[in-house]
């Protein structure tokens, strides 16, 4: 475990809501397999205070935002029982370094998933439910400066994160061409349809299970699972209020305090 | 203040007419005169619009631009544009149009909304506009400019219609109450690779509002927006240029899809 200073400093920075510096500042050459150790051990300090896996979620799943990374894959990070913010409650600011807010599709899973052979079809007969989501991010990098490694060391910058009310079974709806309107303040952000994240959200989860079996890892029945940013993501600070309006799925609807 | 005579307007609007004939872009007219404004881009494209009224053309609706926030802040104006949409440059689903027919043309997607009423401003609601509406379509439009290299500031690219080109049209019409046109989401495709996506709020909020406005603004000119009129209500996403050989296809939740081939 050589890495484990630099998970101890993210860990760190996430408990004391400082933001830190570039792992890759030190350590230019870092490699995307030891960040995902570094993130496993980052992931395993929440789970020792008490917290437990609650799902995953998806990063870099616009082609646009792979371009602007230099990189042709998305990236993952795992979600966590204190990272849920329940339908209708607030986002406390000050429980963050630096939060930003996305709107995304999320799949609450009925059965499990793992394989290297898993594909969108099977994502989708395997999930129970889809919901309207925002997705909280917070980079415990400075300025969100960071390159692939070590946003994949932390954890794909996952927060916090929250669902709308309305379950929707995934066979009443096509997630491709669904739309999304993104507002900050009852001003419109951007607007976008499924097919932004990975051409469609459930080849983005089918591309997450695959990655997983690589590790020997996959996803459990009642995991959640956040698909990718339809849109880019907003900086929110107290007093905003961030309105996520899906079609068919509903609208999910933030105050920040 | 208008700041052309009639005379002037005309003769730019005929400056305009030829660059449509002869598919040779003219300089902007702002580049001669940095003072004219929406205004007078309106009375160059009324001008202009009485010209190809007489050679034939009819009108078979409106199209609006600048309807996203970025493009109103690229041109520096704080509200939508619109021009006249004439029959003969409306293509079915699945058509092939010509490079060879515009200057520098370009492609975005969008939802048109079919009237089964009159509208007309200036006190008209998107509430009127849901009642007038016999049923929206999916739309592709070429946009075009008869501006040397779509160097337009805004009375440019108003007395050029809008910058309009030609529009494709799906066949099926859906009705307005079978969904929130706000939340209509798209998916633009080039080759088969996506380009953008968009949902209908990204058109000024929402499509319905977009008529609304057009209605209200024609208003003071004694124009009314007639029962069948197609408006095309503005792009979902940023335009994107056009090569022969590229297929696009706009595919809309609820509206179906739209494909538009390009050939030399």
């Amino acid at each position: 475990m050589t890495h484990s200073h630099q998970a101890q400093q993210l860990i760190d920075a996430a408990r004391n809501r400082t933001a830190t510096t570039a792992l890759t500042d030190k350590e230019p050459h870092l490699d995307i397999a030891v960040a995902y150790d570094i993130q496993a051990e980052v992931v395993q300090a929440r789970i020792d205070s008490g917290h437990v896996i609650v799902g995953a979620k998806l990063g870099l799943t616009s082609v646009a935002k792979q371009k602007q990374m230099n990189v042709s894959e998305p990236l993952y990070g795992w979600l966590t029982s204190d990272m849920q913010i329940d339908t209708g409650a607030q986002l406390a600011c000050d429980t963050f370094i630096q939060p930003r807010c996305e709107p995304e599709i999320a799949f609450l899973l009925g059965s499990d998933l793992h394989g290297s052979h898993i594909s969108a079809a099977h994502v989708l007969a395997a999930t129970q439910f889809v919901f309207a989501a925002v997705d909280v991010l917070d980079s415990r990098f400075a300025g969100y400066s960071f390159t692939l490694p070590d946003v994949a060391a932390d954890n794909s910058s996952s927060a916090g994160f929250s669902l709308g009310g309305t379950a929707i079974d995934p066979e009443s709806v096509d997630l491709r061409t669904l739309g999304c309107v993104f507002e900050k303040n009852g001003q419109l952000v951007a607007t976008a349809s499924g097919a932004a994240v990975l051409g469609h959200p459930a080849a983005s989860v089918a591309w997450l299970v695959r990655k997983l079996a690589s590790r020997g890892e996959g996803l459990k029945a009642g995991h959640i699972v956040l698909s990718g940013a339809m849109t880019e993501a907003v900086a929110v600070q107290p007093g905003d209020c961030i309105t996520a309006r899906f079609d068919q799925l509903g609208t999910v609807e933030i105050s920040c305090v | 203040m208008m700041k052309l005579s009639s005379d002037q307007s005309a003769a730019m609007a005929l400056a305009l007419l030829n660059a449509r004939a002869s598919l040779i872009a003219i300089p902007p007219f702002t580049e001669s005169d940095p003072e004219l404004g929406v205004a007078e881009g309106y009375a160059i494209q009324q001008h202009l619009l009485a010209l190809l009224l007489e050679q034939g053309e009819t009108l078979a609706g409106y199209k609006l631009g600048l309807t996203s926030l970025p493009m109103q802040e690229l041109l520096g104006v704080d509200q939508p544009d619109f021009g006249p949409i004439f029959s003969s440059t409306i293509y079915r689903d699945g058509a092939t149009v010509s490079v060879s027919d515009f200057i520098a043309p370009r492609v975005e997607a969008e939802i048109a909304v079919v009237l089964k009423k009159d509208l007309t401003g200036p006190h008209c609601t998107p509430a009127q506009v849901y009642q007038a509406t016999d049923g929206l379509l999916a739309a592709i439009e070429i946009v075009d400019s008869r501006i040397t290299d779509w160097k337009i500031k805004i009375a440019d690219t108003i007395a050029d219609l809008a910058s309009g080109g030609a529009i494709a049209l799906s066949s099926t019409l859906i009705p307005v109450d079978a969904c929130d046109p706000r939340l209509i989401g798209m998916v633009f495709t080039k080759n088969g690779e996506i380009i953008a996506t968009g949902a209908g709020a990204a058109a000024l909020g929402d499509p319905l509002a977009a008529v609304a406005w057009l209605a209200n603004t024609l208003a003071p000119l004694g124009v009314t927006l007639r029962s069948g009129s197609v408006i095309m209500t503005g792009a979902l996403h940023a335009m994107a240029p056009i090569s022969p050989g590229d297929t696009f296809r706009a595919e809309f939740a609820h509206l179906g899809p739209i494909t538009l081939r390009i050939a030399e």
